[in-house]
């Protein structure tokens, strides 16, 4: 993974520096809550319902052993014991004093982090596929070019002022992990000239009020073009975006407003501007140094059957279960990717707490390289364990609650905090997702169940992706009542799609029966291998609908 | 407010004129864009500079064909929220070689110099209390720049690969 | 945050958060911010909350504390009792970890 040199350091010190000069002079009342607001936001502080928030960044989900153990001596430290790993692979606090942030931010520069816009209206978290350098068919590492958007679109001097907030994914093959259709910009490597990677670039996807599948904009542009077509375009949107109205001022906003074609003229105009400078020609010599942090590790040399395994698997059924829906395969033989779930029915989906995080990253340096990712589903993958090993892993994890057989299952939830933490949430959502958990908590049905991604968001804003689950949950607020509205069908991969609202909202003693009509629909209904997702699309929603609201 | 300018202050000679005032004679103003496009003919040969003041919505490359013609473009920030000056500062400086002056007006705070003047804006008005001392901290608070703007300095790249 | 305010409340308090450290905190009938909302002031009638808004400003001007809003109360049997479940929570902690928050604090 990216290991800092000296100029990453120091500009991170240099933050440091800057923001504690910046939260001083608020507490002195040289600046105003107004004036502050913005600036802490571009550290990653949000104030919330009960506290501040502190959401730090880990650049495209990745982490070191040492980086979590960072992150967990932060938990015990400054909040209270728990971090929350979110859908853009980062982690919050829910707990930090704002005299405590400048401390926190230094003991993240000492393990090469920080909290550098992961909120406020500039370029955030640069997002990409937990699977990267592990799948097999991945035409180049998409952290590779994530880490060289991160260090571009850092203290950007332009785009510091955006319209809004703007999120930016990769993806190194056609199979997305990633949700880049449904970010202001996602990409997708494609294989260029010369045996060099080339993008296709999708501007104008999002979800919140107004959910959008991204066109695509830009065909093929070559390597080292990318950083000159990504300028190019947040000129655009900088220049265009809508300040009017802050449901309105996202880029996809613009895109539909001026439509995809027009949007990629006016990107091409600005591109070739910008080109005929050169300044942002990415050099090999870059790309290079950037590229060798990113080889693969140093595999052994393995037989891709593992005996050890097949064993394991044989002798214990709960292990089986777990290899069966959280490992998947690896490129290299010998080798599995392997999922951590973090969402045990009766938890909170995302959460960790400090001791498990300390487990998790001892368990990375032992089992995989001493590397981690945090995925946007809010899991936790492991992406080069020796086959041999994957029984061993499994027992540790299983000791600490992390042994959870359900990735991608009924009980595998995104979730946002909602209103039992977040400001602007209208409903709580964790207990729903707990109690649906709940009711389908036992692991045959689950199984039978198969792949069932619920998506559950506490209100429009839709940090918990309602727009893109197989079932989407959306609470609202009825006349001071939480309700809840079921849609079904979507899908943020690169089949993507955006669900549909079956009809009236649901209340909180009926939501989970809605949940049990709508899988048995699609147990009566299914076909062959048909996942629910499948059944959906050859179905569509009417079966559903009539058997939600037969009686309701 | 006093002005900063290139760093130091500097007395401010130019005056705003509204849209319907007369032009004081030999002393540099600053128009709106709507006044320099509807009078633009009638000022060739005026004897002391004009300036034009884009607001946040006016893009300047409605001045790209007379630059020439003006020794200063103020730019204003209604809000500091507002960005769209900072495009348009290095619009003009990187895009047409604008080499007059580039003025940031309106909501113009501390945390914004730094990236106002790596895009470009060269002057600044600032509150009364503003001290030379604070404005050359806020613009030099980080020593390292990740992109290349028109400012001309090297980027992280540049001073890993030696260029 | 004024957004969940319910404009037809007659019946209201004024909370906020603190500055420093972010804790929620209550207005009392001194000018004072408590932790509890029991020591909340309650106002009664649009005239009586606005000026009781105000009273909130010396506390934003001297940076202890940040956007001070009004939120409905009831008063039962001598209790201040949220109206919303929004400030219910916000009284109380998450709903979801009883371990945390004002309502994990032994009285």
């Amino acid at each position: 993974m990216y290991r800092y040199d000296e100029f990453d350091t120091q500009l991170v010190s240099e933050r440091v520096a800057q923001f504690t000069g910046q939260v001083a002079r608020r507490l002195a009342g040289e600046i105003t809550e107004d004036q502050f607001k913005p600036l802490r936001l571009m550290n990653g502080v949000y104030l919330q319902l009960h506290a501040y928030m502190l959401r730090v960044a880990v650049p495209y989900g990745t982490l070191s052993g040492k980086q979590m153990h960072m992150l967990a001596h932060i938990a015990r430290t400054y909040d209270k014991g728990y971090g929350h790993f979110t859908t853009r692979q980062n982690i919050q606090y829910n707990w930090p004093a704002l005299k405590d942030i400048p401390a926190i931010l230094k003991d993240l520069a000492s393990v090469e982090m920080h909290a550098i816009q992961t909120s406020g209206n500039c370029i955030r978290n640069v997002t990409s596929d937990q699977y990267a350098g592990a799948a097999a068919g991945e035409i180049d590492d998409p952290r590779i070019w994530s880490e060289i958007i991160r260090q571009w679109s850092t203290f950007h001097p332009e785009f510091t002022y955006l319209p809004r907030k703007f999120k930016i994914a990769v993806a190194g093959m056609h199979e997305d992990r990633a949700a880049i259709r449904f970010h202001d910009i996602g990409i997708e490597i494609v294989p260029g000239k010369d045996g060099k990677p080339a993008f296709d670039i999708y501007v104008g996807g999002g979800q919140g009020r107004t959910p959008m599948i991204a066109p695509q904009i830009g065909t093929a542009i070559p390597a080292d073009d990318l950083i000159t077509y990504l300028e190019a375009t947040l000129r655009v949107y900088n220049m265009n975006g809508r300040r009017d109205n802050l449901y309105k001022s996202r880029i996809k906003i613009l895109v539909h407003a001026i439509g995809a074609d027009e949007m990629r003229r006016q990107v091409e105009e600005e591109f070739t501007r910008v080109k005929e400078k050169g300044a942002l020609a990415l050099p090999d010599a870059e790309i290079a140094r950037i590229r060798a942090y990113f080889m693969p590790p140093a595999y052994e040399t393995l037989d891709d059957n593992s005996p050890a395994l097949d064993k394991a698997m044989a002798d214990n059924k709960a292990f089986a279960n777990w290899v069966k829906t959280n490992v998947s395969a690896h490129k290299q033989a010998g080798y599995a990717i392997a999922n951590i779930s973090l969402k045990p029915v009766g938890g909170v989906a995302g959460d960790a707490s400090a001791d498990q995080m300390d487990v998790i990253a001892d368990l990375a340096t032992a089992y995989s390289f001493d590397e981690m990712r945090i995925t946007h589903e809010q899991n936790i993958t492991f992406a080069h364990v020796k086959k041999d090993d994957l029984f061993a892993l499994w027992q540790k994890l299983d000791e600490v609650g992390l042994g959870t057989s359900n990735l991608a299952l009924i009980t595998d939830h995104i979730v946002c905090p909602g209103l039992d933490y977040c400001a602007l949430a209208n409903a709580r959502s964790i207990p729903i997702s707990q109690q649906i958990a709940e009711r389908f908590a036992d692991l045959d049905r689950q199984h039978n169940i198969g792949e069932l991604k619920i998506k559950i968001s506490g209100c429009i804003n839709a940090c918990g992706h309602h727009h893109v689950g197989h079932i989407g949950i959306l609470g609202v607020d009825k006349k001071g009542t939480e309700f809840y509205q079921i849609s079904l069908g979507g899908s943020a991969d690169e089949k993507a799609s955006v669900g549909d609202i079956v009809g009236p909202a649901f209340t909180e003693e009926e939501i989970v029966d809605a949940i049990e009509n709508i899988v048995e629909t699609y147990l009566a209904t299914r076909q062959a291998d048909e996942r629910f997702i499948d059944t959906y699309r050859r179905i569509g929603k009417e079966p559903f609908k009539e058997k939600l609201y037969a009686t309701h | 407010m006093p002005l900063i300018k290139n760093g130091a202050f500097e007395d401010d000679k130019w005056v705003a004129v509204d849209d319907d005032s007369d032009l004081p004679a030999d002393k540099p103003v600053i128009l709106s864009l709507a006044r320099w496009q509807a009078e633009r003919e009638t000022l060739v040969g005026r004897n002391a500079p004009v300036a034009v003041k884009l607001q946040s919505s006016e893009a300047p490359d409605a001045l790209q064909a007379d630059l020439d013609r003006l020794a200063m473009i103020a730019l204003d920030f209604p809000a500091f929220k507002d960005g769209r000056g900072y495009s348009y500062a290095r619009v003009l400086r990187e895009h047409f070689g604008f080499e007059g002056e580039i003025r940031a007006t309106g909501e113009v705070l501390r945390d914004q110099w730094l990236a106002m003047t790596r895009c470009g804006v060269d002057a600044f008005i600032v509150a009364d209390n503003v001290t030379l001392e604070a404005f050359n901290e806020a613009v030099n608070e980080l020593s390292l720049v990740y992109q290349p703007t028109g400012d001309g300095r090297k980027t992280v790249m540049q001073l890993r690969h030696g260029n | 945050m004024a957004q969940h305010t319910n404009k037809r409340a007659t019946t209201q308090s004024v909370t906020a958060n603190r500055l420093i450290d972010g804790e929620v905190v209550y207005l009392t009938a001194s000018g004072e911010w408590s932790d509890w909302l029991k020591d909340a002031a309650v106002a009664d009638g649009k005239e009586a909350c606005a000026a009781l808004l105000d009273q909130a400003a010396p506390a934003v001007a001297a940076q202890h504390i940040v956007d001070p809003y009004l939120f409905e109360v009831s008063v039962e049997d001598g209790v201040i009792i949220p109206a919303s479940v929004r400030e219910k929570i916000r009284m109380a902690g998450p709903t979801i970890r009883l371990d945390l928050g004002k309502q994990a604090v032994s009285a």
